[in-house]
């Protein structure tokens, strides 16, 4: 579903700032999987997200999506493809617009927006019972604006906007990491049970250990803009958080090494 | 106030209600601030009284007007989506070269319309008189544009415009292609300003190369004002107070210009309009220290 090939993105090329993001990615997800990304601050995860939306242009590499070569897609092309939910529960939605203008809004995703209405009968009886699965209420909220649900809310109705159109890829950027560990749990089981419905190719980033091994069938470890170890199922299987762990600081060690070595 | 002063304000201020549709599109939903408006207002009557005075249609000079105004908003646009000049600059830019295009339009600095034909003079059969006429006939036109705009912000379009103006991270991965929102709504915006300078030249008699300046402040004014008044989540009521606005600022001016004890003149309208809507901005921001004044003093 999703090959990168040599992927390198580079922040203030030339300056003193020059930061090397992404250093030659390779990487290769099937369809239908599910994989998790860890990596220390800086390793380049969000990059490796924000190549794949089309939000960072790679200043060399390929990125392939269900056969087509999409290097050079605009991200708003790029969005029939894939979906996504970022970190911060406010950067998902407008605050500004209903709730049921938001999900009206992520509906037409991936289709030429025309001048029919935007929230029709139809539409909103749609939306009612997509929202009334997650019992909390909301569907009783169309109309409210999306800047007076809570962060944990919004959050869900960005998860809901974000399988709303049909996809074939969902990138989650750490999307419970700003929620308590209670709403968190409940956004993360909702994601599965949604990823398992639509049988969406999934990446999901993560800085938890127990969330990275727990869900999904793959886990990647990024490290200076590198994959440094690559756990699939028998595999990861066998892990524990404190393995991970041990991986997680000896594979940092070890290509900081080598990076010395290689200099 | 006589009724022919209030007849007059009225009619302004609905002439500048197609401005303040104009601004409250790209100001409030689009959130570029846009003075090209400056221009297009101007650009929209040179077009207009060039054309009828050259012998056009008085409807098809004012197409054109409408045309001319929408291709100023796209060339704002286009500097800054395609070639990454901050907004406010790109639009200066494009106000100050419009006001050689205006005098070329022109070919000079001031065109009488007042024996040509006009937009209105189909209508001047029906017996009423021009004092009656214009503001009936401008208010038809103004709530017809109105309306247009609030079905046009209401569907998959415009709700993708509003969240081009709102969060335009969150609108392209929604798959809006946001540079190319912003270039349709700067040219919807400008090409109503530029309806409202032709409709001016023709109720008003003339054109003229200064009728411009400020109108962005008098645009803004009556976006303020209404949203004052007014304050709606929806959007239909936003288009409607812009408008609301815009009718009750000209009334406000007239008063102030007709009070004798203030010993006003219209050439203070500039200074008036400025304060009024510096007044606009600061107060909502003095809601709250007057509130936690009058909780003290409760308080003690």
């Amino acid at each position: 579903m999703i090959t990168l090939t040599d992927l390198c993105v580079t922040f203030g090329r030339g300056t003193v700032l020059e930061s090397r993001a992404l250093r030659g990615l390779d990487l290769s997800i099937p369809a239908n999987q599910f994989v998790t990304v860890i990596g220390s601050n800086g390793a380049g995860k969000s990059t490796l997200l924000n190549a794949l939306t089309g939000d960072v242009m790679p200043e060399r590499g390929r990125i392939e999506i269900a056969g087509q070569d999409v290097t050079r897609w605009s991200a708003p092309a790029r969005a029939a493809l894939i979906a996504r939910v970022f970190q911060d529960p406010l950067a998902g939605s407008c605050e500004a617009l209903s709730i049921e203008e938001n999900l009206a809004l992520a509906a037409a995703r991936g289709r030429r927006r025309g001048l029919g209405r935007a929230v029709s009968a139809a539409r909103r009886s749609e939306f009612q019972a997509r929202l009334a699965r997650l019992g909390l209420g909301l569907e009783r909220r169309l109309g409210d604006r999306m800047g007076l649900l809570s962060g944990g809310q919004r959050q869900v109705v960005s998860l809901v906007m974000a399988t709303l159109a049909p996809t074939r890829i969902l990138l989650l950027d750490e999307h419970t990491a700003a929620l308590d560990p209670r709403t968190a749990g409940f956004v993360l089981e909702l994601t599965c049970e949604l990823v398992a419905e639509q049988a969406l190719t999934t990446l999901m980033v993560t800085h938890s250990m127990r969330q990275a091994l727990d869900h999904g069938e793959r886990t990647i470890m990024l490290h200076e803009g590198r994959i440094c170890f690559d756990l699939a199922a028998e595999q990861r299987a066998r892990m524990d958080v404190p393995d991970l762990i041990a991986l997680f600081s000896q594979g940092g060690r070890q290509l900081d090494e080598d990076a010395l070595l290689l200099g | 106030m006589s009724q022919v002063a209030f007849l007059g304000a009225l009619e302004l201020g609905l002439v500048y209600g197609l401005v303040a549709l104009g601004v409250c599109l790209s100001f409030r939903i689009l959130n570029f601030p846009d003075l090209t408006v400056d221009g297009s207002f101007p650009l929209g009557a040179a077009v207009a009284a060039s054309g009828i005075v050259a012998g056009l249609n008085p409807y098809l000079a004012t197409a054109l007007a409408l045309l001319a105004g929408g291709l100023a908003g796209l060339v704002t646009a286009l500097l800054n989506v395609r070639f990454k000049i901050l907004h406010l600059l790109a639009s200066i830019l494009t106000m100050i070269a419009l006001f050689s295009i205006n005098l070329r339009i022109m070919g000079r600095p001031n065109i009488a319309l007042l024996n040509e034909p006009t937009v209105l003079t189909p209508f001047a059969g029906l017996g009423l008189k021009d004092m009656l006429l214009q503001p009936l006939a401008l208010l038809i036109v103004v709530g017809a544009v109105a309306g247009t705009l609030i079905w046009y912000l209401a569907s998959e379009q415009g709700l993708a415009m509003r969240a081009t103006g709102a969060n335009p991270r969150m609108a392209r991965a929604q798959g809006v292609p946001t540079g190319r929102m912003i270039c349709v709504g700067m040219a919807l915006s400008n090409s109503l300003v530029a309806l409202a300078g032709a409709l001016f030249a023709q109720t008003s008699g003339f054109a003229d190369i200064t009728i411009g300046t400020g109108t962005i402040v008098v645009g803004l004014a009556a976006v303020i004002v209404g949203e004052t008044l007014l304050p709606a989540r929806r959007v239909a009521w936003l288009v409607v107070a812009c408008l609301l606005g815009s009718i009750l600022y000209r009334l406000a001016i007239a008063l102030a210009l007709n009070a004798d004890v203030l010993g006003l003149e219209a050439s203070d309208l500039n200074l008036v309009t400025a304060l009024l809507v510096a007044v606009a901005l600061i107060m909502p921001g003095m809601r709250a220290p007057l509130a936690a004044w009058r909780g003290r003093r409760a308080a003690a």
